[in-house]
């Protein structure tokens, strides 16, 4: 859990015009409340039965979406889980596109055929949400292979979750990115569960993912995931290491999902005070309180606020509004022909 | 025009895909160097460099992964699986991240890569190391899926896997890899979901692939020899996509239907053709459609039990007799 000491701002007397300056600082916090209220949002549109299917919120994990996001430059490349909403707004896709796939509309970012485990947005770089724990992180390790096989500079940052980190391909993954040295950062986002079974339970060390690194080379990175300004100069350390070709980071960010672990999840198994005691670490709250220490006024704050409600109930109404999507492409891009013909 | 062993073709297949574009890679467990565990990729790595030609551990998910993540990103990737049977551990690539990403994703994600693999019975491995799979990966919309019987289809079949823009499983037959055949000097380019008719005749279609193919030409001559029987044969060549019109035309002019599989019994590819068949062409059947199959058993090791479980040609050739009352 995250101590006052770890979420201070920065260097002694630093503000708003240290390292990270004023400009990323509102975008983090844009981000966060970005990705706050759209979760929200979803869950209250399951709530009314209009979103469909399942869903995974990251209610509470904001800051390392944000954070990592907000590193990233043009071209860098996410690879996200089932729990995946998130890390694709904070690519910037619209939420409407996000939404409008939660709710199984035509408006949809992939129409309906993919749902919400599944989101994908390759323009803003978000290379797919998958649902098979593990399987995409030797995934982003071909991402990475093809970077500097070209040269290229981007980064494949890789998301996913502490249960993750038993299966055998993460385990594959982070012995194959160290041994061919590749440009992706692995984000272990620690919320302390894997469906509902505490993560301690089922591993012989304190830390899933930073008591591995050792095992491939690695540095052992250990950080607060619900402070954006952590992430966030984390994740800029990592990717710079990528793009000077020194190989892989693996970043363990301990944080906590607010919510069950899906929509059906009313996650009961956590012990009494635990939810409460992790919402005092709020990361959104952290960096509202943050941004004022800075001298940033409540009006500016509250501008950002309504600026983004706006954005989140626009796209619910006119997800609302959106057809279902047509039948008829129900068999369309099964092949690269367009088409599903597996026969003459 | 050259004599040239199934084994080389694999080589040169490949050879003449990465000297053709820069983007295709090749990747797997003792590959480069050594030339792989069947040497079959001998001379890639001291033509190609160890940049493109590329040792990985024994890590079937993380080389199946890579090659996704390196196909949806603009490589041509080849990544092999060493013995066909271990596509069991890397499952997931084959069943649900290659051929469900496009789908997903509404034609968003791309994946133009081929898994090469070793195939099939006759080495007395057992049964972990001899399995004939195709049929594993047949069932899997979104994928493709060939497995060649000839050095020249290798080399041809291998230049279309390359080039297709879907993910194709390529089944190498390991019993063939020593076999031999004529190749054309020159680059060979063919087609994916084209069967072959490698034996004309009018009393009865024989469709086969892989070893079964040498075998059912085998059957076919001596059919013809000790009891006048004329067979047609037919290489499949191609599972996804199915070129059904060629053993539909083949039917509708013999009237008669036999598959012979590796595979063993449930499941496997041929009913898939003998359900097509008896679907589209039941008035054209002059008697029922004839699976000949592997028996649903796990593969014995030992030589003699290896030998009576696969179809032989012996098998094939009574088989037919009996059926078309000869
Ligand atoms: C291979 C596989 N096994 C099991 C599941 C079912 N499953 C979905 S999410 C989940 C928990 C994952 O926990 P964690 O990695 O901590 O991620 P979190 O959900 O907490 O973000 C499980 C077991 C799955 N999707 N894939
Ligand atoms: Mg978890």
């Amino acid at each position: 859990m995250s101590t006052a000491k770890d979420r201070a701002p920065g260097p002694a007397g630093s503000g708003l015009n240290d390292d990270i300056g004023e400009e990323k600082r509102l975008a983090l916090y844009r981000s966060q409340v970005r990705l706050r209220d759209s979760e929200q949002r979803a869950f209250d549109l399951f709530l009314q039965n209009l979103v469909k299917g399942t869903s995974h919120l990251s209610l509470g994990q904001e800051a390392i979406a944000a954070g990592f996001a907000e590193a990233m430059v043009k071209g860098d490349l996410s690879f996200c889980t089932y729990r995946g909403h998130a890390h694709t707004l904070a690519r910037g896709v619209p939420v409407e596109k996000v939404l409008g796939e939660l709710m199984q509309k035509d408006n949809g970012l992939m129409r309906g055929k993919g749902g919400s485990m599944h989101l994908t947005s390759e323009e803003h770089g978000v290379m797919g949400s998958y649902a098979i724990i593990g399987a995409h992180l030797p995934i982003a390790c071909g991402a990475a292979w093809r970077a500097q096989y070209r040269g290229d500079k981007d980064v494949s940052v890789c998301f996913f979750g502490d249960g993750t980190t038993n299966i055998g391909a993460f385990h594959e993954a982070l012995n194959f990115a160290a041994v061919w040295k590749l440009p992706v950062v692995f984000v272990c986002e620690n919320n302390l569960y894997m469906e509902y079974t505490p993560i301690k339970d089922v591993i012989p060390i304190p830390q899933p993912a930073a008591d591995r690194a050792s095992a491939y080379g690695l540095e052992r990175i250990l950080i607060d995931g619900n402070d954006a300004d952590v992430v966030y100069r984390t994740a800029q350390k990592a990717f710079a290491r990528a793009r000077a070709g020194e190989g892989p980071s693996l970043i363990e960010c301990l944080t906590y999902r607010h919510s069950g672990h899906s929509r059906a999840d009313p996650a009961k198994y956590r012990p009494e005070g635990e939810l409460e005691e992790w919402k005092k670490h709020d990361p959104v709250k952290i960096y509202r309180e943050r941004l004022k220490q800075f001298g940033v006024s409540d009006a500016q704050i509250a501008e950002i606020d309504a600026s983004v409600r706006k954005e989140v109930d626009d796209a619910t109404e006119a997800c609302k509004a959106a057809p279902s999507p047509p039948l008829d492409i129900i068999t369309t891009d099964v092949y690269a022909d367009g088409g599903w013909a597996w026969r003459n | 025009m050259a004599e040239i062993s199934y084994r080389d073709a694999v080589t040169r297949g490949i050879a003449q895909e990465m000297a053709r574009d820069p983007d295709v890679v090749f990747l797997g467990e003792d590959v480069a160097k050594p030339g792989g565990c069947f040497k079959a990729t001998v001379g890639l790595y001291e033509q190609f460099g160890g940049v493109r030609v590329r040792d990985t551990p024994i890590s079937e998910q993380a080389i199946l992964g890579a090659a996704m993540g390196a196909a949806m990103t603009g490589l041509k990737p080849i990544a092999e699986i060493m013995f066909s049977d271990f596509i069991a551990v890397c499952f997931d690539y084959i069943a649900n991240e290659f051929p469900k990403a496009r789908y997903m994703s509404n034609g968003q994600t791309k994946c133009p890569l081929v898994v090469r693999t070793a195939n099939g019975a006759g080495s007395r491995f057992g049964a972990q190391h001899s399995q004939s799979v195709e049929n594993w990966c047949m069932m899997i919309p979104g994928l493709k899926v060939v497995a060649p019987s000839s050095p020249i289809d290798v080399i041809g079949l291998m230049a279309a896997a390359v080039r297709d823009p879907d993910p194709v499983i390529f089944f190498e037959h390991k019993s063939l890899y020593n076999s031999k055949g004529e190749v054309p000097d020159g680059e060979i380019l063919d087609t994916l979901g084209t069967a072959k008719i490698l034996r004309s005749g009018k009393d009865c279609t024989i469709v086969a692939l892989a070893l079964m193919v040498p075998r059912a030409l085998e059957a076919a001559e001596r059919l013809r020899i000790d009891h006048g029987i004329d067979c047609e044969v037919i290489d499949v060549r191609s599972l996804v996509p199915l070129d059904t019109k060629t053993i539909l035309a083949s039917v509708a002019k013999t009237h008669r239907l036999f598959t012979v599989e590796e595979n063993p019994r449930l499941c496997g590819w041929g009913a898939e053709i003998v359900s097509i068949v008896a679907d589209e062409a039941f008035y054209d059947l002059d008697g029922p459609p004839v699976r000949i199959t592997t028996p649903h058993i796990p593969l014995p090791a030992a030589d003699i039990m290896e030998d009576v479980v696969l179809p032989t040609p012996q098998r094939i050739m009574e088989t037919v007799k009996r059926s078309l009352g000869a």
